[in-house]
């Protein structure tokens, strides 16, 4: 696309649609910090809310849930939807049509068919629900998303390095650990990433799955919003945000560094 | 020198490792196999259950009853649900029509900008997507309750007297799905707006035309297929959408997908909730094979 | 230890091809390589070269036929098990890894002492002229720097037989005739035999001690270079190698050194020598180089140097490129047959009569040592 400098009112749209998408945020952190309860003046500076966040058993209970089942599901389907991308893109077997198609249906899927679904199969195999049923629903969304990024990364991979491995003595498992799966794994990494947040951030399928007392954070700030208007929402929401932008400016810098 | 074939010993039994090593099509099935079984077990399954499911009905006490009728359908024709699916669409609609009209001068902006540029422009737009969904929700109702910062700023600089009753009404569901939707519409559209050749431009300009007609007659149609992934990445998600129904719209106003959830854990009328599910799935269908078959399935517009 | 580095015994490889249907890529080849030879595979693309070379190497298990390395039948045994290393033509390098893992990475496989590893990869990239660049990443190096590691890759670990895939084809002309030399001086430094895949036939005459010139699958002619060139056994190879003359006739008689043969467009009867045996009557295409083809102006005066035994054509000149060291004439011999001449400018004139003009009438002669006959088909 050309590089000429694009029109001013270009400029100052865009600029406006970044502060559409902006502004919500930036005013959910500054009144975390407000000492007034209703979110309306600004009363003063105070950290209350952010101590009664670490107070708060139910959020803590929350955190711990969220990262395991985002932690796990993502490990898992990280393997697994490595494996299908592999296989989709490198080798041809009966039922390839198939599987494509089965392994893309739930992104297509609405989310709440999905959980519905999960959530009569679970009674009806008479699985209680709660953590294990949100990790395993979890797993099923995330291959899929894996495997499409596995396998966009996937083009263009040079066969030939494992022709050059095995000739130099490897053998197919060898080769595997020590050349095809460096060189894949940026894209393995980006989809792991990918999981991860799906995870972390997924409201409507874990509401249906989950069971009493396996609560995740998006389920807890959920009520939270729905019920109290206290700033401890705000506290919450601005703390994930911070741990966010940590985490993404930690992984910016690393890949800066093994550039 | 012995010229006779050398009898090969492994074929006498079977090894898993051999047939693996040696034959392409089993090492394919077996890298394949995890993850067409974990979905058939956690996806077609379910499904199927909740096929079977919308032609069962419901007992007095809110069990499934296991006699096949279509009672569930039936009950789908009835005007109150027509109102509501036909509302589902209109939302999926305008919210797909104002992202694209929002976002698409955007994604032209960034597409034009220098290259070094373009990547920290795009992590902008995504990054606020790395924090919560219903955090950003909330933000929203935040800013648009009746004591909400908007009214308190606009009554503080004196442009209403009253504050504005946007939360709580359609409006205000728009703004918040529009809000989630619009990286999704951002995306495709600089992939596919980024892909056209300057020389293209450059060859219009030449030959007579200015630049908005250069705009309307090059750039717009050449955009078109990232205009088509970022409808199917909105508007389907958008129409089975609850949750900013729920919050931010109040009991005015229903989606489908509020249906659905109402239906499974209120009502616990589940063969209707699963008789709502499937038509959400059949609209979700036709909409997918019918753009797809325009324009596969863009895979390549997802990053 | 066997007579011979590498065995092809009767060969043959068929991939199934997408549509469902077969194609034959290797089609009853045997070839017998001896041990220290630089031997060359030639020929156009899909003529199954590469393929051949894959059977080698153990990517690829034949259809029918065996397979031995220095005397031992490779069967079905896997490229890590083979004592032989490839070269490939994309280089193949590991680009998660320095130049040093690179080429450390086989004897890693072999499970030698780190000490011993150090020692002998810094010799490979001494001998293919890399000293010091154990440090860099692939993506650092230039083409041909690139193409050294592989060598110095599969070299370091002292293969019984070095395979090498059209190794040269990405490099640009001057610098793959450099590497041509250097390959060579170092195939004949190092005594390992060599097998060597390529299209291009001045390469392999360059450095091959034999070459096996193959179209579609089948092995056409094995042989020394010069018995390549000059004693083609069929029409593809005489074709392939270099640049000739075709004109096509039948078999007239046969005798013990000469085979004579009708050439109907020309109305004449020439005499050639013959590969193989030959009926009455068999079309034949004769073929005869360029540069064994003598001119002189059609002026009755005797021409020096001639035997005697040359067969006469008539013919005028269409036009002639000075190339410098020789002039290469068109030559026009009436019914739509052509020939080309190379005339070694071996007189030093800037006289334009010495020259061949356009429209000259000429007299060709074929010495019939250097026209040969052979058969319409590929034996």
């Amino acid at each position: 696309m050309s590089e000429k400098k694009p029109a001013l009112w270009l400029r100052i749209y865009t600029f406006l649609v970044y502060a559409y998408i902006y502004i919500p945020i930036l005013i959910l952190i500054i009144f975390s910090f407000n000492k007034q309860k209703l979110n309306i003046r600004w009363e003063g500076f105070t950290l209350q809310w952010y101590e009664k966040l670490f107070n708060d058993h139910q959020v803590l209970l929350a955190t711990r849930n969220t990262l395991l089942i985002a932690v796990i599901s993502t490990l898992v389907a990280t393997v697994i939807g490595t494996m299908a991308a592999l296989a989709l893109q490198r080798y041809h077997f009966p039922g390839y049509g198939a599987s494509e198609t089965l392994m893309y249906i739930p992104i297509v899927i609405p989310e709440v068919v999905m959980g519905i679904s999960l959530l009569a199969f679970f009674s009806l195999i008479k699985f209680q629900l709660g953590l294990a049923t949100i990790t395993l629903s979890h797993i099923a969304f995330n291959i899929p998303f894996v495997a499409l990024v596995v396998r966009a990364r996937l083009h263009g991979f040079d066969k030939s390095i494992e022709e050059a491995s095995m000739d130099l003595g490897a053998n197919e498992l060898t080769t595997f650990w020590r050349v095809t799966l460096p060189t894949i794994m940026p894209g393995v990494l980006s989809g792991a990433m990918l999981a991860l947040t799906l995870s972390l951030d997924d409201y409507v399928i874990t509401y249906f799955t989950a069971g009493p007392g396996s609560t995740t954070l998006p389920l807890r700030i959920f009520s939270m919003v729905r019920f109290t208007v206290t700033p401890e929402v705000n506290a919450l929401s601005a703390l994930w945000v911070a741990v966010v932008f940590v985490i993404l400016f930690i992984s910016e810098y690393a890949q800066r560094r093994r550039a | 020198m012995n010229t006779a074939r050398v009898p090969d010993k492994t074929t006498r039994r079977f090894s898993l490792t051999k047939t693996l090593r040696e034959s392409p099509v089993a090492q394919g099935l077996f890298l394949m196999g995890p993850t067409n079984t974990y979905l058939i077990v956690f996806m077609v399954i379910p499904l199927i259950l909740v096929t079977v499911l919308s032609f069962m009905s419901r007992g007095t006490y809110g069990e499934v009853v296991y006699k096949f009728n279509i009672e569930s359908y039936i009950r789908l024709f009835d005007p109150l649900y027509a109102k509501i699916l036909g509302y589902s669409l209109l939302v999926g609609f305008l919210t797909t029509v104002l992202s694209l009209v929002i976002g698409y001068p955007m994604a032209y902006y960034i597409a034009r900008a220098p290259a070094r540029q373009r990547s920290l422009l795009l992590f902008l737009i995504l990054l606020p997507f790395w924090t919560n969904f219903i955090i950003r929700i909330y933000a929203w109702i935040m800013i648009l309750r009746s004591s909400g910062f908007l009214n308190s700023f606009l009554q503080w600089i004196g442009v209403i007297h009253e504050p504005l009753n946007i939360l709580y009404t359609p409006t205000a569901v728009l703004i918040g799905m529009v809000y989630e939707f619009l990286p999704f519409m951002v995306l495709p559209l600089y992939t596919s707006l980024e892909k056209i050749e300057n020389a293209q431009l450059e060859a219009a300009a030449d030959l007579g035309a200015p630049p908005w007609k250069a705009f309307l007659r090059v750039t717009l149609p050449l955009s078109v297929p990232g205009m088509i992934a970022g409808t199917i990445l909105v508007f389907i998600p958008a129409m089975g959408m609850f949750v900013v129904p729920d919050l931010m719209g109040g009991a005015k106003t229903m989606l489908i997908g509020n249906v659905i959830r109402n239906q499974f854990l209120t009502a616990r009328d589940w063969p209707f909730g699963a008789a709502a599910s499937m038509l959400l799935m059949l609209l979700t269908m036709v909409f997918t094979l019918y753009y797809t078959r325009k324009a596969g399935f863009g895979e390549e517009l997802l990053i | 230890m066997s007579d011979f580095a590498v065995e092809l015994r009767d060969i043959v490889k068929i991939f199934p091809t997408p549509e469902g249907g077969q194609v034959k890529a290797v089609d009853h080849v045997t070839i017998h390589i001896k041990q220290g030879e630089f031997f060359s595979l030639l020929g156009p693309s899909g003529c199954g070269k590469t393929t051949s070379l894959r059977l080698l190497a153990g990517f690829e298990w034949p259809t029918d036929g065996e397979v031995y390395i220095n005397g031992k039948l490779m069967g079905r045994t896997p490229p890590y098990l083979r004592p032989v290393n490839t070269v490939f033509q994309s280089y193949a390098l590991f680009q998660h890894m320095t130049v040093f893992q690179n080429v450390a990475f086989g004897l890693e496989m072999e499970k030698v002492p780190k000490a011993e590893i150090a020692r002998r990869v810094n010799e490979a990239l001494e001998m293919v002229k890399l000293t010091g660049m154990g440090r860099r990443k692939p993506k650092q190096l230039s083409g041909g720097q690139q193409q050294r590691v592989a060598l110095a890759r599969a070299l370091v670990k002292r293969p019984e037989v070095l395979l090498l895939d059209e190794p040269l084809g990405a490099l640009d002309l001057k610098l793959r005739k450099e590497m041509q030399l250097e390959l060579k001086a170092l195939q004949e430094q190092v005594g390992i035999t060599f097998v060597y895949v390529t299209h291009d036939q001045e390469e392999a005459l360059t450095m091959s001690d034999r070459i096996a010139v193959m179209s579609k699958g089948k092995a056409l002619q094995i042989g020394l270079p010069v018995e390549i060139y000059e004693r083609p056994n069929c029409r593809f190879v005489a074709d392939f190698i270099g640049e000739t003359n075709f004109l096509t006739g039948t078999v007239k008689r046969v005798s013990k050194d000469k085979v004579a043969v009708f050439i109907p467009a020309l109305s004449t009867e020439i005499d050639g020598i013959g590969h193989g045996s030959f009926s009455v009557g068999q079309n034949v295409a004769v073929s005869v180089r360029p540069e064994k083809i003598r001119l002189a102006d059609d002026d009755g005066k005797p021409v020096s140097g001639l035997r005697g035994t040359e067969n006469l054509l008539r013919g005028k000149v269409v036009t002639t490129a000075y190339i410098g060291s020789d002039t290469r004439v068109d030559l026009d011999l009436g019914n739509n047959v052509r020939l080309r001449a190379w005339e070694q400018n071996d007189i030093s004139t800037l006289d334009p009569e010495a020259y061949y003009a356009d429209g000259d009438a000429v007299r060709i002669y074929l010495p019939y040592e250097n026209t040969l006959v052979l058969p319409e088909d590929a034996t």
